[in-house]
């Protein structure tokens, strides 16, 4: 009796340690879209009719937050308390065009880059929208930036390394960055035409569509200033991305889920 | 108490505090004064340790191209022409260039690099790749956004690549540091492209000759830091 207990207890032990180690490594690789860089829908290998999946889940991205405040204006215009509010906007407006929305942050913490990343790397057919408040340029104004094409890492286990994990979606991010800056350009005089291209870091480890917009400016004389912007944003963006909507198509390999290899 | 002196106590209390009413206002003032004073002191005193770049009487002056921020046009860069005397050689040349860039041109709203951000130290690789060591100033006193930063590190680029073609690529410490971001938002953990004919940055994950000569040149730069 005794001796059954003991197998009993050492087989539920064992099991609780394998169950803990899935959980510490959770290996999530994704099939490369190589093609994604052209902005056509890429092909697999290993699968001859793969199922498609189109474009569902937009991640937002409040920037900084907890005691990184962000840009800070001479009116005590703080950016990380300002996001906040430009996401819910945005949120409303992408739920009105049939999104799912998710934001890396809800209140007033500060996730890291990795963690932020981890939250739309976790998603089938979502894109990333990381939103900013500069301290400088023309009030009024807003700008999209894209990361430049940079090539993927020569992997034959088709892996996408974590720190390399735009490199295969570039092409797509820049038809969904020109496609939001039209739309901000028509709203916001001043506005360049199409996206920028910056290295921006939170972008660098996103395995999907991926964009920054950042509108100008926390030096406003005025708080209403800034608020009276903020819904024609929001609606920018979102029409931006619906536009983007049928461009957005991935394959799903069997058995394959998205997000990149950490 | 003889109400005389309750009188007396009033007055002199009375006194005594618009005295403090006055005086305190302009202690603040000294206080806030002396504030700045140490910290004005402290900068220079750290760029007083900074060992100064060489100018040769014999370097010829010549018109070098800096690129400072565009009043006329929001967000972009303005190729300026000053003259200078620039050595031949690559490394000093590039540094004379990087500090005239960081005192800032005469209007002051053009700057595009902090006041008080200067240049530690700067090696030229043999593959094109330089490594410039900036002070703390620069990640800490930049305004906060991604056009700013953008604008910041494009004035550096534009500007080596204008006056020191040997530069092909470049990569920013802080403080002999190699840091995630500028101020936030930049990515500083990959080489930036100098020259518009140099090859991509190589990859950070996986093993490159290219990543192997600025190790080593992070390591020497951190290295010099620590002692």
């Amino acid at each position: 009796m005794r001796f059954s207990l003991l197998v009993l207890l050492g087989v539920g032990l064992l099991l609780s340690a394998a169950g803990f180690a899935f959980q510490d490594k959770p290996q999530t690789p994704i099939a490369a879209p190589n093609a994604a860089n052209s902005g056509q829908a890429p092909i697999s290998n290993s699968s001859p009719n793969p199922q498609r999946i189109g474009l569902n889940v937009v991640v937002l991205d409040p920037a900084h937050g907890g005691t990184d405040l962000g840009a800070r204006g001479t009116e005590g215009i703080r950016e990380s308390d300002v996001v906040l509010q430009f996401a819910a906007q945005l949120k409303r407006a992408l739920e009105g065009q049939g999104f799912l929305v998710i934001q890396t942050r809800e209140g007033n913490e500060d996730p890291s880059f990795d963690d932020r990343s981890a939250r739309v790397n976790a998603q089938r057919g979502a894109i990333f929208v990381s939103l900013h408040i500069a301290s400088t340029g023309l009030a009024g104004t807003a700008r999209t930036y894209v990361l430049a094409d940079f090539p993927p890492a020569n992997d034959t286990t088709g892996l996408i390394p974590w720190d390399r994990a735009q490199a295969p979606f570039t092409g797509l991010s820049h038809k969904l960055g020109d496609m939001v800056q039209a739309q901000l350009a028509q709203r916001f005089r001043g506005s360049p035409p199409a996206a920028q291209v910056a290295p921006v870091r939170q972008l660098r480890t996103i395995a999907a569509p991926a964009i920054a917009v950042e509108i100008s400016s926390v030096s406003v004389e005025n708080r209403a200033d800034l608020d009276q912007m903020i819904p024609g944003v929001a609606e920018a963006i979102a029409r931006g991305v619906a536009d983007f909507r049928p461009s957005y198509l991935l394959p799903v390999t069997p058995g394959a889920a998205t997000g990149a290899q950490p | 108490m003889s109400p005389k002196w309750r009188v007396w106590l009033a007055g002199g209390l009375l006194g005594a505090v618009i005295a403090a009413a006055l005086y305190f206002p302009a202690l603040r003032r000294q206080v806030d004064k002396a504030k700045q004073i140490t910290e004005k002191t402290a900068e220079q005193a750290r760029r007083e340790l900074l060992p100064p770049t060489p100018v040769t009487s014999g370097d010829p002056k010549v018109k070098a191209k800096m690129f400072w921020g565009s009043k006329s046009e929001d967000g972009s860069l303005e190729a300026v022409n000053v003259e200078l005397p620039l050595s031949k050689d690559p490394v000093l040349r590039a540094k004379q260039i990087l500090n005239t860039l960081l005192a800032g041109p005469v209007d002051l709203e053009s700057r595009t690099l902090p006041p008080d951000a200067a240049l530690l130290a700067f090696y030229i690789l043999p593959d094109g790749t330089a490594i410039a060591d900036f002070s703390e100033a620069l990640a800490t006193a930049i305004p906060s956004g991604i056009q700013s930063e953008q604008l910041a590190v494009d004035s550096i680029t534009r500007t080596l690549e204008a006056n020191v073609p040997q530069v092909q690529r470049l990569r920013i410490l802080i403080h002999g540091q190699e840091v995630e971001t500028l101020a936030g938002h930049l990515d500083l953990t990959q080489t930036i492209p100098v020259s518009t004919a140099a090859p991509a940055a190589p990859a950070r994950s996986g093993i490159s000759v290219l990543t192997a000569p600025i190790e080593k040149a992070i390591e020497k730069v951190t290295g010099s830091a620590k002692h």
